[in-house]
């Protein structure tokens, strides 16, 4: 039963895995990546690890990818220009990950990480909080990292919105602080000068 | 039963698809944003997957920062890209060569 729910969940995910890095609409591109990540929260969930599951389905799905949906929306692209030589790099990038994929494949086999060197740990009871466990380490032991998170967020913040804060020239925008202390003399100018004759 | 080498297979597939996704989309900066999430997400298994069978929480709480760390670099890569295409009117990385280097 747990391994089809696994096959069944690593094959939607390496199928949208492929189609981020090859659908043609970055819009399309970014729904995968959707997918992906809720499908690997679902395979996360297999593996006991409940809060980071729903933590990168909150975060993931709900923030950061809403965030990239908007940028690529956002931006007018040219997609003919940045197709261009992607049949070009397409061998020698699957020849790059086949060799990289046999190398950790190699590596990670069954031989070395199989169930005899590894074996399945017992399932743990309904009442086991996943939640609870990671609390309990992450405010104690890993408290100085944890603040350190807290702080590159906060700087997160500040550069994306120094970066992309500009102060719009030729706007209409009035300032009520000067319009208040205006005084007629700053408006109108009256001007003294002899009279004359309008020539034809 | 599914074996650890199940789990670390499967990462290496993501991140070897992610790796061959830089190959291919070399000129667009999105989908290149999009391969390092993949690629981060390839590693967050192996974490988690660590952390199950060695019983050892350390691994979630390690996948934890990485969420957070890949959330802000999102963010400010994100920044970039727009003021990048205000300036440009163009995100193609061969445009991106003021600096020649």
């Amino acid at each position: 039963m747990e391994q089809t729910i696994f096959y069944i969940f690593s094959t939607i995910l390496v199928l949208s895995a492929g189609a981020v890095v090859t659908v043609r609409n970055p819009v399309f591109a970014a729904l995968f990546l959707v997918l992906a990540f809720f499908t690997s929260a679902a395979i996360w969930i297999l593996l006991e690890a409940e809060f980071l599951a729903l933590t990168l389905v909150l975060v993931y799905v709900g923030a950061v990818m809403v965030l990239f949906l908007f940028v690529v929306m956002m931006l007018d692209i040219n997609l003919t220009v940045l197709r261009e030589g992607f049949t070009r790099y397409l061998p020698v990038g699957l020849l790059v990950a086949i060799i990289m994929l046999a190398q950790l494949a190699y590596i990670v086999g069954p031989e070395r990480f199989g169930l005899d060197k590894y074996p399945a740990p017992t399932p743990r009871d309904a009442d086991y909080s996943n939640t609870r466990e990671i609390g309990l380490v992450l405010y104690t032991e890993y408290l100085l990292a944890f603040e350190l998170a807290a702080v590159i967020l906060v700087v997160a913040i500040i550069a994306a919105i120094a970066l992309t804060l500009r102060k719009r020239v030729k706007t209409n925008f009035m300032k009520p602080e000067e319009q208040v202390v205006v005084k007629s003399k700053d408006r109108v100018r009256l001007v003294k000068m002899a009279t004359e004759k309008k020539d034809d | 039963m599914i074996s650890m080498s199940h789990f670390l297979i499967l990462g290496a597939i993501l991140f070897c698809i992610s790796v061959a996704g830089i190959f291919l989309n070399r000129k667009n900066i999105i989908i290149l944003l999009m391969a390092v999430e993949l690629m981060l997400l390839a590693v967050n298994m192996n974490f988690v997957a660590f952390s199950y069978f060695l019983g050892d929480i350390a691994g979630q709480i390690f996948v934890f920062f990485i969420l957070t760390v890949a959330a802000a670099e999102a963010a400010i890569g994100l920044a970039i890209l727009v003021v990048l295409f205000r300036n440009r009117r163009s995100i193609n990385v061969d445009d991106i060569n003021s600096l020649n280097g």
